[in-house]
C-alpha cells in the first residue's frame, strides 16, 4: 500500500466515523426531550387531569379538561373540511399525475406544507375572526383545517399510488368507469393507510400553538361553543409554561406527555399501515 | 359516451377540490396583502429599515425582528446542515441494512415532535444550560462582541441550538431521500476507478447537489417560520446585535407575543405586514428548494411527476 492510499483509506475512514457520529448527536436531544417528558410529565398525568377543569391562580391541583375537549373540538372542525378538501385533491393528483394542472397543485401543496403555522393563522383571523371581531373556536378549527390540507392531499396521494395497477387494469378490463374504479376498488384498498395518514395529520395539527393563540385564543373555562374563544392543550401547555408556579409547570409537562403519546402511537401506526400496502405491492 | 362523460365529469369534480388548493395559497397571499395595507401605505420600505417598535405612538419599524430571524435560522443552519448531511450519509451509504430503518425513522421523529414540547423542554432544561454555559465564559471571550452579554440562559444561543434540533429532520429526510435517488452506476464507477469509500460518496453527492442545496434551504424554510419554541427561548427583546448571549426577537414572535394586543388598526396592520413578508420569504425559499430537489430527481427518473416527498416523509 502506498503512502498516498494509506493516507485516502484514513480520510475516509474519519469521514465515516463523523457521519456515525451526526447520528449520535442528533439522537441525543431527542433521547432527552423523550425522557424529560416521560420523567416530568408521566408522573404529573392523572385522572384529576383529565377529568377536572383549571383551578384558579394559586391554588394547586385541578386538570385540563376543558383543553382536552377543547383540542378535539378544534380538530374535529378541522377535520371535517379538510379531510374531504385534501382527499379528493388528492385522488386527482394520483389520477392524473401528468397534468400540468396536477403539477401546479403538488407544487402548491408542498409550498403550502412550508408556509408558517403562525402565517396560516393570521389567514384565519383575518377570514373569520375580524368579519365578527371575535376569538373562537371555529377560526382554531379553520386555522388547523388550513394547515391539515396540504398533508391530507400529499398522503393520499402518496399512498393511492402504492395500490398495485393490475387493482386498477382490473377494475377498468370489467367495464368499470373511471370514478367507479377509483372509488370502488382503488380507494378502498389504500384507506387503511389513508386513514392512519389522517390521523398523523390530525396529531399534528393537534400538537400546533401559535395559529391558535390569536383564533381560538383559549380559555380556562368550560366552552365548547363554536362561535367562543376555546381552551386547547397547546395553548394552555403554552400559558402555564410561562407561569411562575411550580403546580401549573407540573401539569403543562403532563400535557406534553400527553401530546407526545399520541403522536408517537399513531406515527407508529402510520408506519405500519404503509408497510402493509408496499408489502402488498411486491411482486 | 356515458363512460367518457362520467370520466370527464370524474375529472372536473376532483379537479374543483384540487384547485381550492391553489386557491388557498392565493387567498393567504391576497388577505395578508389586504390586512396590512395601513402600514404598508405610512411606512412604506422604510418599515424594513428601521428599529422603532412603539405601538403608543404608532411608529413601527420591523428591523430588529428580521435580524432575529436571519441571524437565529442562519445560526441553526450552521450548526443542523453538517449534521443532517452526516445522518443521511450515514443512513443511505454507510449504516447497515438492518439499522437502516429504525434510525430513519428516529431521525424522523423529531419533526414529529410539537413545537411546544421543543419550547416546554427549551425553558426548563436547554435555558439552565445554556446559562451555566454562559456563566462559565471566560471573561477574555466576553470581550468578543459575538459572547458579550449578560448571562440569562434565554436569547440567540437557546434559539438556535433548538432551531438547529428541530431543523435536522427535514434537512435530513429529503437529503435521504435524493442520496437514494443517485444511480449506484455513479458509486460503483466511483470505485472501479479505485475510490475510497468517501471519494464514492463524494461522487454521489456530487451528482445531488442541486437536490441536496434544495434539502439545506428546505430546513432553512422551517427555521425562518418556526414559532412557539423560539418564543420561548429567545428572550423578546428587540434589538439588533451579534451577541450570541443577548435576548433577541424574531418576526413569528413578535406575531405570536403581540397580535392579540394590538388594540389599534395601524399596530395591527404593522404585525400582519411582518406575517405577510414571513409569508414571502418562506414561500420563495420553498420554491427554490422543491425546485431544486425537482429538478436532481428529474435528471434521474423519467420525467413523470415524482413525488417530491416521500410517503415515509408525509407520515412521520
Amino acid at each position: 500500500m502506498t503512502a498516498n492510499l494509506r493516507r485516502r483509506k484514513l480520510f475516509s475512514r474519519v469521514f465515516e466515523v463523523l457521519c456515525a457520529l451526526a447520528v449520535v448527536v442528533a439522537l441525543i436531544p431527542l433521547a432527552m426531550i423523550l425522557f424529560y417528558v416521560i420523567k416530568e410529565g408521566a408522573g404529573a398525568l392523572n385522572w384529576d387531569f383529565f377529568t377536572k377543569m383549571p383551578k384558579p391562580v394559586g391554588e394547586t391541583g385541578g386538570g385540563m379538561a376543558n383543553a382536552i375537549v377543547g383540542t378535539l373540538i378544534l380538530i374535529g372542525i378541522a377535520a371535517l373540511f379538510a379531510i374531504p378538501v385534501g382527499g379528493i385533491c388528492g385522488v386527482h393528483l394520483a389520477e392524473y399525475p401528468e397534468t400540468k394542472f396536477s403539477s401546479a397543485v403538488r407544487f402548491a401543496a408542498d409550498v403550502l406544507n412550508g408556509v408558517p403555522s403562525i402565517v396560516v393563522g393570521i389567514f384565519a383571523y383575518g377570514l373569520v375572526v375580524l368579519p365578527v371581531k371575535r376569538f373562537s373556536a371555529l377560526a382554531g378549527g379553520v386555522a388547523l383545517g388550513f394547515l391539515m390540507v396540504p398533508i391530507v392531499v400529499r398522503t393520499t396521494e402518496e399512498l393511492l399510488r402504492l395500490v398495485p395497477g393490475g387493482l386498477r387494469e382490473g377494475a377498468l378490463a370489467l367495464g368499470a368507469t373511471r370514478s367507479r374504479a377509483v372509488f370502488s376498488v382503488i380507494v378502498p384498498a389504500a384507506l387503511p393507510g389513508i386513514l392512519t395518514g389522517i390521523l398523523v395529520a390530525l396529531a399534528r395539527v393537534a400538537g400546533e400553538t401559535a395559529p391558535l393563540l390569536f383564533t381560538a385564543l383559549g380559555n380556562r373555562f368550560w366552552s365548547t361553543s363554536l362561535t367562543q374563544p376555546i381552551a386547547s392543550l397547546t395553548v394552555q401547555v403554552y400559558t402555564y409554561a410561562q407561569s411562575p408556579y411550580d403546580d401549573w409547570h407540573r401539569q403543562a409537562w403532563a400535557g406534553a406527555f400527553l401530546l407526545v403519546m399520541i403522536i408517537l402511537t399513531l406515527s407508529i401506526a402510520a408506519r405500519l399501515a404503509v408497510r402493509r400496502l408496499e408489502r402488498m405491492n411486491r411482486p | 359516451m356515458r363512460r367518457s362523460s362520467d370520466d370527464r365529469s370524474f375529472r372536473l369534480g376532483t379537479g374543483a377540490f384540487a384547485a381550492l388548493v391553489l386557491l388557498l395559497v392565493l387567498g393567504i397571499a391576497f388577505e395578508l396583502t389586504r390586512q396590512s395595507m395601513l402600514s404598508i401605505a405610512k411606512f412604506g420600505l422604510k418599515f424594513w429599515t428601521t428599529s422603532t417598535w412603539n405601538p403608543v405612538s404608532g411608529d413601527f419599524g420591523a428591523l430588529p425582528f428580521i435580524w432575529g430571524t436571519l441571524y437565529s435560522s442562519i445560526l441553526a443552519l450552521l450548526i443542523a446542515t453538517p449534521i443532517a448531511l452526516g445522518i443521511a450519509i450515514f443512513i443511505s451509504e454507510l449504516s447497515p441494512r438492518l439499522l437502516r430503518q429504525p434510525l430513519a425513522y428516529l431521525t424522523d421523529l423529531l419533526a414529529a415532535i410539537p413545537s411546544i414540547v421543543y419550547g416546554l423542554w427549551g425553558v426548563f432544561v436547554l435555558v439552565p444550560f445554556v446559562r451555566k454555559l454562559e456563566v462559565a465564559t471566560p471573561d477574555a471571550l466576553k470581550k468578543i462582541p459575538l459572547f458579550n452579554g449578560p448571562p440569562l440562559g434565554v436569547g440567540m444561543l437557546a434559539a438556535a441550538l433548538i432551531l438547529a434540533v428541530m431543523v435536522i429532520p427535514f434537512t435530513s429526510s429529503v437529503a435521504r431521500e435524493i442520496l437514494k435517488n443517485v444511480p449506484s452506476t455513479q458509486r460503483e464507477a466511483a470505485y472501479a476507478l479505485g475510490a475510497t469509500r468517501w471519494e464514492a460518496i463524494k461522487v454521489a453527492i456530487g451528482f445531488g447537489k442541486s437536490g441536496i442545496i434544495g434539502a439545506v434551504m428546505l430546513g432553512f424554510g422551517r427555521a425562518l417560520g418556526e414559532t412557539i419554541a423560539v418564543t420561548m427561548v429567545i428572550g423578546n427583546s428587540p434589538q439588533v446585535t451579534a451577541s450570541l448571549f443577548k435576548p433577541q426577537y424574531t418576526m413569528a414572535a413578535v406575531i405570536a407575543n403581540e397580535f392579540t394586543e394590538a388594540a389599534d388598526e395601524l399596530y395591527l396592520h404593522a404585525l400582519i405586514e411582518i406575517g405577510l413578508l414571513l409569508f414571502i420569504i418562506t414561500v420563495a425559499v420553498n420554491i427554490i428548494s422543491r425546485l431544486l430537489i425537482w429538478s436532481m430527481k428529474r435528471r434521474v427518473v423519467a420525467p413523470i411527476a415524482a413525488p417530491i416527498v416521500p410517503a415515509e416523509e408525509a407520515l412521520a
